[in-house]
């Protein structure tokens, strides 16, 4: 019999601890839905995903009423749009399909509006990643990724220079949202097939029909479970494994019960700990109970290198199958903790950034000067793709050059959360990104 | 399905009677209970078992929710096996 101290620990890290299931994400394949024209191809698609996710939300609030643990959101990833019309064009066109999906079954996100060029760009790709401002612009609850790297094939710098366009005229076209576009555009090295979260989430080709992902959270768990911990760092990783175990345990009782109820395939388990803007729910805050002042200030990277590694040993007995990302998200505008470090000039972009050779996953969610130009940042991808390229993990950049503001902040509301202004050094980097061409793989790619 | 129905709040006469009696109006039959009193707080863990009820699970919830407001105390019914797949290697 499951003792009182089990059941009491459980509600405790749910009502208190915000302890919750942060998506289950449905990878639903288009592949078979591509035809003569993209008409018949938008057809296919929509009969498709209302048929396979048509009953995601309802199972989702089903298993949450069940277990009495909020499972948060409910989303669905697609195949790459980019590979389903590069015979027919129209990806706009699927887009609006898409988001179409998404307010019918009720999901706040789809992903897959997506691309992948790490070593080159065919001209449909070329024409297809022109295009992501205008989807983005046009519907409400598309994301959109691009691949520009791997440590196989080394950085795409042509695909670099434009994702630095892409992202300048998509906060152009949402600007009378505060640049929203650009929060559900994320610029990957090495990006995976079965990531569970927005916005980067797409169905890789290497995958089954439908696939169940699943994400699961709790920073205000471990940030608990570290308020008693007066030992060193030893007994800190040690208490940290212990909760992402059952963290992740509840995950994987999660994704079972929903692939089965969804007829659909059980894909991974993604071992993260996922932020929100509220109180109680922050990755900074667990950084700080390690014993930093502020997150951003020197230790940061040590301590979350301690978190993030230790969630995994946690995890990953906890799973029949880790994916995804897995690891420490710190998207800044979703993070109170992140949100008030960048605040008071504490936490910058360049900590940012080493803070993402060692954690999942990259530069996310940050807010910079509207006038910082298209070539800075294609200049900050790249530095981020090198990241991921050299250490052989997923990067990313997802930033917000909020257009018309140069300081201040700006709110998203939601989970998007509110993203402070953060300054960027502004050094022209225009030759670099001009060159074009691909930044060989390092050498230990070539491990053969 | 088995489920763990747990009741925590100050302690009353009562509690005990009022929660079996809504379980036993549900067709849900009570397999085993723990209690104890932690610093006057009643706390108990029922384990049940819902195949004979004809209500959903929701309904069921609802049902305890309710009465649970009716007496001051906090009653949730929860799946027994997200506790021991959390906490049972």
């Amino acid at each position: 019999m499951i003792s009182i101290n089990e059941v009491l620990e459980t509600n405790r890290m749910v009502k208190a601890q915000h302890l919750d299931v942060r998506t289950i994400t449905m990878g639903i394949s288009l592949l078979d839905c591509v035809a003569d024209s993209v008409e018949e191809t938008c057809r296919r698609i929509y009969n498709k995903v209302i048929a396979k996710a048509g009953r995601l939300v309802e199972v989702g609030e089903e298993i949450a009423c069940e277990t009495g643990i909020p499972i948060v959101n409910k989303r669905v990833s697609v195949t790459p749009v980019s590979i389903i019309t590069a015979a027919t064009g129209g990806a706009v066109e699927v887009a609006k399909t898409l988001d179409r999906c998404a307010k019918e079954i009720g999901v706040d996100f789809i992903g897959g509006y997506s691309a992948l060029v790490q070593k080159g760009m065919t001209p449909y790709e070329e024409e297809f990643i022109k295009s992501i401002p205008e989807a983005l612009a046009c519907t409400d609850r598309v994301c959109s990724s691009i691949n520009v790297g791997s440590t196989k094939a080394g950085i795409n710098m042509d695909a670099v220079r434009l994702m630095g366009k892409v992202i300048k005229k998509a906060a152009f076209l949402t600007r009378d949202k505060g640049s929203i576009g650009c929060a559900k555009l994320v610029v990957f090295a090495n990006a995976v097939e079965d990531n569970p979260f927005m916005a980067g989430a797409f169905h890789g080709v290497g995958e089954k029909d439908v696939v169940i992902n699943v994400g699961v959270s709790g920073p205000g768990v471990v940030k608990a479970a570290l308020e008693h911990v007066k030992g060193d760092l030893t007994e800190v990783a040690e208490t940290i494994k212990k909760v992402a175990y059952k963290i992740t345990r509840v995950g994987q009782f999660v994704a079972e019960e929903a692939s089965r109820r969804l007829g659909a395939n059980f894909g991974i388990v993604d071992l993260s700990l996922a932020p929100t803007p509220v109180m109680g729910d922050s990755v900074a805050h667990i950084l700080e109970e390690i014993g930093l002042e502020s997150v951003g200030g020197c230790g940061t990277t040590a301590c979350l290198a301690l978190l993030n590694d230790a969630v995994k040993k946690g995890g990953i007995m906890a799973t029949s199958h880790v994916g995804g990302l897995s690891g420490a998200f710190i998207p800044v505008s979703e993070d109170i903790g992140m949100i008030n470090a960048a605040e008071k000039g504490v936490l910058k972009i360049e900590k940012l950034e080493a803070m993402t050779a060692i954690c999942s996953v990259g530069l996310d969610m940050i807010a910079v000067p509207g006038d910082t130009t298209e070539e800075v940042l294609s200049g900050l991808i790249a530095d981020e793709a090198a990241i991921g390229v050299v250490n052989n993990k997923t990067t990313a950049v997802r930033v917000i050059p909020v257009y018309g503001k140069q300081s201040g902040s700006v709110d998203f509301g939601g989970l998007l959360g509110k993203a402070p202004i953060m300054p960027i050094c502004n050094s022209d980097c225009t030759k670099f990104v001009s060159r074009g061409g691909r930044i060989p793989a390092p050498v230990w790619a070539n491990k053969n | 399905m088995k489920a763990i129905v747990s009741v925590v709040g100050k302690d009353k006469r009562g509690i005990i009677a009022r929660v079996s009696g809504a379980l036993f109006e549900m067709d849900v039959n009570v397999e085993d209970i723990s209690q104890t009193l932690m610093q006057d707080y009643f706390t108990m863990i029922m384990m049940v078992d819902l195949s004979e009820s004809k209500l959903k699970f929701i309904e069921i919830s609802d049902r305890l929710n309710e009465l649970g407001k009716e007496i001051g105390v906090e009653i949730r019914i929860q799946s027994e096996a997200i506790f021991q797949t959390m906490h049972k290697i």
